[in-house]
């Protein structure tokens, strides 16, 4: 018999399976990202870092009752009788659940907790803004601080120990002729110290169009909503330097705020052109092609008032002329709706009118999963479209 | 902890460890470990240390560690079923603390050495979950981390169904050159390496070839073997994993088959052990304290500490004071309580135990009830007559609290598929599960699988083939 402590520090094999169940949590949300990107948690989180989401295939399947069904053996507290309630489904604890009844059985999902932008970086690894161009006149600088130097003087929190060490060492070797650590004086310490570095990105501005006529419905606006809230979040975490204007139409358009674009619904016809006209006058006033490059993305169920049409291929072409990209997606009926839109889809004039336009990009979204794919083909590596 | 404090634990030990062999317990020799936190849940989560990697073990280790962290649980003492056996104590835990915790491990040790169930174990297992590791290990790195994992999670998914029993399984006379060897095909021998890599090929070609020829013998309760040795699809150092899996199953399931009894037990002999110690007063009310908190009956389960306990207690007043037809018809002498349980602690598990020792006197002191949930929405006490109460719990020990599920067929429907039966008695398979299982099955099988079972009183077959569920 014998007691014994030993040094356990270097013990890493939990740390190391830990991870490997994490990597198992990324890999089923980068399988499940186009349902993930358009959930409700996340885009209605508000803020939120974190949001539970569903994760299939992490749950360790094996044979075993469905524990609903059966009858259990329990203890009480003494005086239970026959007929006594120990507990409610609804309360979603159910009684009993002690060992060997973890889960509910039928819930096939995995909820797991997820920070937001963990979801974003695996969202965004493959987006970038297509044909961005180097408009040298504007281009505004960014400013980035690097520790890249070392000082004799400095505040103590940068001070740089191994350096401060192998001074002294030095200078005692001088004048001792001792490789000896000493004491520390003032000459010996060293500092790290920082220098701003510029580095000059080009100018982007967004102008993210959005029809809220009355025939778009809750879903339909949801989706145009999801796209746009990566669509922000994408470039405000891998651009310092974007604009983004917003732009909701009917039969008038106008700029709105971000707060408001996302919120309020309108009703009325459509006149896309309107949208357009605006997009085109706010390029000319405040974002001349020359300095910036521009990317108008216009979402609408394309239910275009009929006559416009003409008009709205025209000004749309005008925008690929002076644009970087144009974007146009399409938002039809909510799954498992009978109703198809008969005529005037404004995406199939598109593609008719438009057709060999690299500079123009337009998808057709029917539910949920495609928003993924959408943003995808807007912001995808050309040349390599999914 | 300081080397002053751990004398004071050394001389602790020591005494306690005098006491129980005067008592009668006769455990293995002893190594005692303080460790950190992290250990301990990490051996915790591992079960065992030093076993394979697996991102199961992951998720088990961050859970407990969360619930660590917020302080919901604390592991005091991990013990370890080997020879000398190993037990983990919790750095940080107070002396009275551990004076409870190496009374209650040791008597765990002897149960590990004494009971019958244990007969068969490899007390060596320490030793031979690190070599899997490594092989394991190995074969990450020649086939790849997902090949690996994607292999083990399939395993893992039926890991709990073999046959504890192989070795005194009955082998077919009339047959002998059929006689399927207990044994796996290629499994890792410590010479292997004496091999060269073409005999080892040559060997396994052979194996695969009679594996191919000759229909495998069913019904087979050892699904994990049966894959492993009839398998059309898996590879040489695939069978090899399996049959490591199946080794540390074997050793865990005594510990399965008799949770009750040992924990019983040791709770049981803490608590003599305690009070033939003569602590002072608070270190006995701190004691006190522990004690009752091990104990204590948790709300609507059973905790099986208090119900082993419980029994073990019974049973020895019951033989020390027999009641007068106990001493007519039976011939039981009063004072032989002691040597009963002794007795019970050698040769039965947790089945036995309660078929044969749950009283009608303990039912209802312990308020023991069945419930089921009723109209989708209230669970509900439906039965407290003692007979069907101790009834319930025994056929939920039946294989270990999981349904029994057993190869019907190998060659099912004359085309090498695979047919599992799940022996219905009385409750129904979570389907879902059953279906997500059955793709983890294929993947071993590499061909049609197919599950009998019973659902909703109706006789239902689920049916993978490796794309498509029937019925979808």
């Amino acid at each position: 018999m014998s007691v014994s402590r030993n040094d356990w520090s270097l013990q890493r094999k939990g740390h190391i399976d830990q991870e490997r169940h994490r990597d198992r949590v990324r890999e089923a949300i980068r399988r499940n990202l186009g349902s993930i990107v358009s959930n409700e948690s996340i885009i209605l989180s508000d803020g939120r870092k974190t949001v539970r989401i569903p994760v299939r295939s992490l749950e360790e399947y094996r044979f075993r009752f469905d524990y609903r069904k059966k009858s259990h053996v329990g203890q009480g507290e003494g005086g239970s009788k026959i007929g006594d309630v120990i507990g409610r489904e609804s309360q979603g604890e159910g009684p009993g659940r002690g060992p060997g009844a973890g889960a509910h059985p039928g819930v096939e999902y995995y909820d797991t907790e997820v920070e937001i932008d963990e979801i974003a970086k695996l969202i965004f690894e493959d987006l970038h803004l297509p044909y961005l161009e180097e408009k040298a006149r504007q281009a505004v600088a960014s400013r980035d601080l690097r520790f890249t130097e070392v000082r004799r003087s400095g505040v103590l929190p940068n001070l740089d120990k191994r350096r401060t060490v192998l001074e002294n060492l030095k200078r005692r070797a001088m004048e001792t002729g001792e490789t000896k650590l000493g004491p520390i004086k003032k000459e010996d310490l060293r500092f790290r110290s920082w220098e701003e570095q510029v580095r000059h990105e080009s100018n982007a501005v967004v102008i993210a169009m959005m029809d809220v006529s009355g025939s778009m419905g809750d879903f339909k606006k949801y989706i145009a909503r999801s796209f746009y809230f990566w669509m922000v979040r994408f470039l405000r975490t891998k651009y310092n330097q974007v604009q983004i204007v917003f732009i909701s139409h009917h039969t008038d358009a106008r700029e709105v705020s971000e707060e408001q674009f996302f919120t309020q619904g309108e009703s009325g016809g459509t006149v896309v052109s309107s949208a357009y006209r605006l997009a085109l006058d706010i390029i000319r006033e405040r974002f001349q092609p020359a300095d910036w490059n521009v990317y108008p993305f216009h979402f609408s169920d394309g239910d275009n008032y009929y006559s416009d049409n003409d008009e709205a291929v025209r000004l749309a072409e005008e925008l690929i002329t002076t644009c970087n990209l144009f974007g146009y997606g399409e938002i039809g009926e909510e799954a498992g709706s009978n109703y198809r839109r008969s005529s005037g889809a404004l995406l199939s004039i598109f593609h008719e009118r438009l057709r060999g336009k690299d500079r123009f990009a337009g998808v057709r979204i029917d539910n949920k999963e495609d928003v993924y794919p959408a943003l995808k083909t807007f912001f995808g590596r050309r040349g390599e479209e999914v | 902890m300081s080397d002053p404090e751990r004398a004071v634990l050394e001389d602790a030990i020591s005494e306690i460890w005098d006491k129980a062999l005067g008592m009668g317990l006769d455990p293995y020799p002893m190594r005692f470990e303080i460790v950190p936190a992290s250990v301990m849940y990490e051996i915790g989560s591992y079960s065992l240390p030093g076993r394979y990697s697996h991102w199961t073990f992951g998720k088990a280790y961050h859970k407990m560690k969360l619930m660590y962290d917020l302080g919901l649980s604390k592991i005091y003492e991990i013990v370890i079923n080997t020879n000398p056996a190993y037990a983990f104590l919790l750095d940080g835990n107070s002396l009275v603390q551990n004076r409870m915790i190496v009374s209650h491990v040791l008597a765990h040790v002897d149960f590990f050495k004494n009971n019958a169930y244990f007969g068969k174990t490899n007390r060596r297992m320490l030793d031979e979950v690190s070599t899997h590791a490594e092989q394991i290990r190995q074969f990450e790195f020649r086939h790849g981390r997902h090949r690996v994992e994607a292999l083990l999670d399939a395993v893992l998914s039926i890991q709990e169904h073999i046959d504890p029993y192989f070795f005194i399984k009955d082998v077919p006379e009339e047959a002998p050159s059929q006689r399927p060897e207990r044994g796996f095909p290629s499994t890792v021998g410590r010479f292997d390496d004496l091999l060269t890599s073409e005999e080892r090929k040559a060997a396994s070609e052979e194996e695969h070839r009679q594996s191919d020829s000759k229909p495998a013998p069913a019904p087979e309760k050892d699904l994990v073997y049966y894959l492993a040795k009839n398998s059309p699809t898996l590879e040489p150092w695939e069978g090899e994993v399996i049959a490591m899996i199946h080794d540390e199953m074997e050793y865990f399931i005594p510990q399965m088959q008799t949770k009750i009894m040992n924990e019983g037990w040791a709770s049981y002999w803490h608590s003599r052990i305690m009070r033939a110690l003569d602590l002072p007063d608070e270190d006995f009310v701190e004691y006190a304290q522990l004690h009752s908190g091990v104990l204590a009956p948790r709300k609507g389960s059973l905790n099986p500490y208090y119900l082993g306990f419980k029994i073990f207690e019974e049973i020895e007043r019951r033989w020390n004071e027999p009641t007068r037809v106990e001493q007519d018809r039976f011939g039981r002498a009063p004072g032989q309580g002691r040597e009963k349980i002794f007795e019970v602690r050698e040769l039965d598990s947790d089945i036995s135990f309660l078929r044969n020792y749950l009283t009608r006197e303990l039912v209802e002191d312990l308020d023991l009830y069945v419930f089921e949930l009723k109209d989708e929405e209230e669970w509900v006490i439906t039965e407290k007559t003692w007979e069907h109460v101790r009834d319930h719990l025994v056929a939920d020990m039946t294989n270990f609290g999981h349904p029994y599920i057993e190869v019907a067929s190998g060659d099912y429907q004359g085309n090498r598929e695979l047919l599992l039966r799940h022996r219905h008695e009385g409750s129904d398979l979570d389907l879902e599960y059953a279906r997500r299982t059955l793709e983890h099955v294929q993947r071993l099988w590499g061909r049609t699988v197919h599950l009998s079972t019973i659902a909703d009183g109706e006789k239902t077959i689920l049916s993978y083939d490796g794309k498509e569920h029937r019925p979808s």
